[in-house]
């Protein structure tokens, strides 16, 4: 189940013509379930898990789990996505957290010929 | 300029093709697929004439669509200070055993590389630099970078040059004119409108095409996508210039990589960035039974086949031997895979695998078609044009060039735009607004695209997956597959020609029940034409060239005397009929070609 959208969390992007994990999908698997409100992923052995949608969801409201069959339950892999910066959390199945951090982006550069 | 947004689905369906809406925009430069090469077209279009009217026809969000989607941790080629342009040509020919590979388009765009990276630079793109304030290089050729941001950048400066995006527009075919090409038709699987783009010049940029042959990890839960290439480039862009007689080159120099197993995930960032040693389960160092031929530097196709070599010699399973390394290092790899497959630490973690312990595993991946990797695309000229005047390729869609990558998709677009602004200025006007034969070929291809659809639910028909699993498992078995370790022969290609006619024949059963469901009918349409076109490659090609890319068990030699040349192929679009038919290699670059 690569997408799993937290229902407590999802808002359903409200006043957006469409839901922003579902803009982002490359592979237009996220939707909105009108009789919920909430995103989901239509299918989800269509999905690549690049975690565009898990990344752009202003309410950390998308998860993105390994197929079972590749890897067991559970582990997290949670970006958090702030201006030229990304911090992503990581917790193993033993229950171990690592934190990396770096620039995603740069200043542009004026001074290259 | 203005990127257009995909927008809400829409709430009914067309019951008949007279309530599907058409909508004709006309524009000077038509790009087909927004990703690395398309990004680059626009903006090198834009600025060598800032008055061209400029669409991009984009099956996803441009901001994250394509292979980059997920981001990327290097750039693999990049000249370093002492070397030239031929030097990289010299190594991109080792690296395909020698070639042949078409060093006229291969020199043209090393000359054009590093000027690509250093914009993504100026754009704002992290590429690592050691203390001394220089390119950090991982390899001999390749740099580091932390690009998770880099599809958004190119997309971004598309956008600012000016581009008109059309997002979610999934192109279906090309708009046609007396032999020459004038634009394109695609479905908008939001809305359901019909888009006709008529265009004074056409640039394919559709990327390669994965998901072609089964994925040994393809199961019935949540695998089904879990492959090296973004699986929703599916040879769109190939399927629509074969259809319409452009030239194909080379296609049976599939790309196959060692990739690490199970997710199938970057190996160059363990192997060259941090030189993990690639080893069987023996502990040997697998490369050493290569030395002859480079060891560790051995070409790409012989360490894309080693590890396969040895499972089937009872040594598998294999691995990248990471349980030297440092902390700080891990830290790093880790790293670089956040950058380009985030869900790979997520994968190392849902095994609870620490890799200085646990060496991680290695395997062979599906086949992919992908000009920016190894060769197989259209023939183009020196313009990028293929040999349909008014089309265009750049990037995986352009053939004979392998070990693009990245900086040289960039570089080919640029190429592209060039030769498409040269190419308008000479070029006939677009057909009347009134042409009654381009509105016969648009109602003709809007009957074909929406036909899946109108069946209507109470048909009894097939499921886009069901014919797309069926192609999956043909190619894997009978046109070297993973599961077959990429062998095949005459009759197992023949077989797969038999049944791919078959295939062809039940598209009139295709049935789709939204508007996602036919964008997936009509992939898997181009998935079984590309394919097509893939087996004649392998067909034509009698020998055994570079063995996991390309491998015949029935002609297990290579032969220069008949084959140090190009296969090419090319379909009749009156008939149908696919020909196989071969090119001269021409050597530019002086020097062993064997060497870099």
């Amino acid at each position: 189940m690569p997408p799993r959208v937290l229902p407590n969390k999802c808002n359903g992007c409200p006043d957006r013509a469409e839901t922003r994990c579902e803009e982002a999908c490359p592979g237009d698997l996220m939707a909105l379930d009108p009789a919920t409100g909430k995103a989901f992923c239509r299918s989800t052995r269509d999905c690549w898990d690049c975690m565009s949608c898990t990344k752009v969801c202003p309410c950390a409201a998308i998860e993105t789990r390994m197929p079972y069959q590749l890897g067991y339950h559970k582990a997290s892999l949670r970006p958090i996505m702030s201006k030229n910066r990304i911090i992503w959390k990581c917790v193993d199945i033993h229950g171990q957290e690592t934190t990396y951090e770096y620039a995603n982006r740069l200043a542009p550069k004026t001074d290259l010929p | 300029m203005a990127n257009r947004p995909g927008g809400s689905r829409a709430k009914s369906l067309p019951k008949t093709l007279a309530d599907v809406c058409v909508e004709v925009v006309d524009c000077d430069v038509l790009i087909i697929g927004g990703g690395n090469a398309g990004c680059f077209v626009a903006t090198e279009a834009a600025l060598k004439d800032p008055s061209l009217k400029i669409v991009i026809m984009e099956k996803a969000e441009i901001m994250r669509s394509g292979a980059c989607s997920a981001g990327m941790d290097a750039l693999n080629t990049y000249i370093p200070e002492g070397k030239t342009p031929e030097d990289l040509v010299r190594w991109s020919r080792a690296q395909v055993g020698g070639g042949p590979l078409r060093e006229d388009l291969a020199l043209s765009n090393a000359q054009e590389l590093n000027e690509s990276i250093d914009d993504l630079e100026r754009w704002g793109l992290p590429i690592l630099r050691d203390e001394d304030g220089k390119i950090h290089y991982r390899g001999k050729w390749d740099i580091s970078i932390h690009g998770e941001q880099l599809k958004p950048i190119m997309a971004e400066k598309a956008i600012e040059a000016g581009a008109e995006v059309y997002n979610r527009v999934a192109g279906t075919g090309l708009l046609m004119d007396q032999g020459r090409c004038v634009g394109a038709t695609g479905l908008n699987v939001r809305t359901g409108v019909f888009h006709v783009f008529r265009a004074k010049s056409t640039i394919v940029s559709t990327g390669g095409a994965g998901t072609l042959y089964k994925s040994y990890t393809a199961d019935s839960t949540d695998s089904g996508a879990q492959i090296w290439m973004c699986p929703y480039c599916v040879g769109s862009g190939y399927a629509m210039g074969f259809r319409q007689g452009a030239e194909l080159s080379s296609l049976e120099q599939r790309w196959v990589a060692t990739r690490t197993k199970d997710f199938c995930g970057p190996v160059d960032t363990i192997s060259v960035g941090y030189k993990a040693p690639i080893i069987n389960c023996k502990d040997e160092k697998v490369m050493s039974r290569y030395a002859h031929l480079g060891g560790d530097a051995a070409p790409r196709y012989i360490r894309a086949n080693a590890p396969m070599e040895e499972w089937l010699a009872g040594r598998g399973p294999c691995y990248c031997d990471t349980r030297n390394m440092a902390p700080d290092k891990v830290q790093a790899m880790m790293t670089d895979y956040l950058n380009e497959r985030p869900s790979f630490v997520l994968f190392l973690a849902s095994r609870g695998q620490d890799v200085t312990k646990e060496p991680i595993e290695i395997y062979g991946s599906d086949p992919y078609i992908m000009g920016g990797h190894t060769m197989g695309g259209f023939w183009v000229e020196m313009d990028r044009m293929t040999t349909v005047p008014g089309l265009f390729a750049a990037g995986e869609t352009a053939g004979g060039n392998p070990n693009k990558f990245v900086g040289g998709c960039a570089a080919e677009g640029k190429l592209a735009a060039r030769g498409a602004i040269a190419y308008m200025k000479s070029a006939q006007p677009l057909p009347a607004q009134d042409s009654r034969e381009l509105a016969e070929q648009i109602e003709a291809e809007k009957a074909r695209v929406f036909a899946p659809l109108l069946r209507g639910a109470e048909f009894d028909g097939v499921s886009p997956r069901e014919m797309k699993d069926r192609l999956q498992r043909l190619m894997d078995e009978y046109a070297g597959g993973t599961s077959q370790y990429y062998r095949t022969n005459e009759e197992r290609l023949d077989y797969a020609l038999k049944h791919i006619a078959m295939l062809q024949q039940q598209f009139q059963y295709l049935k789709a029940g939204d508007l996602h469901e036919l964008m997936e009918a009509n992939e898997t349409m181009d998935r079984v034409d590309v394919s097509e076109a893939v087996v004649h490659h392998l067909k034509a090609r009698k020998e055994t060239r570079w063995a996991g890319w390309q491998t015949r068990s029935d002609y297990p030699e290579r032969d220069d005397v008949n084959f140090d040349c190009f296969v090419e192929t090319r379909r009749d679009p009156e008939s149908g009929v696919v020909t196989a038919f071969t090119r001269p290699y021409e050597q530019l670059v002086p020097g062993d070609r064997q060497k870099s």
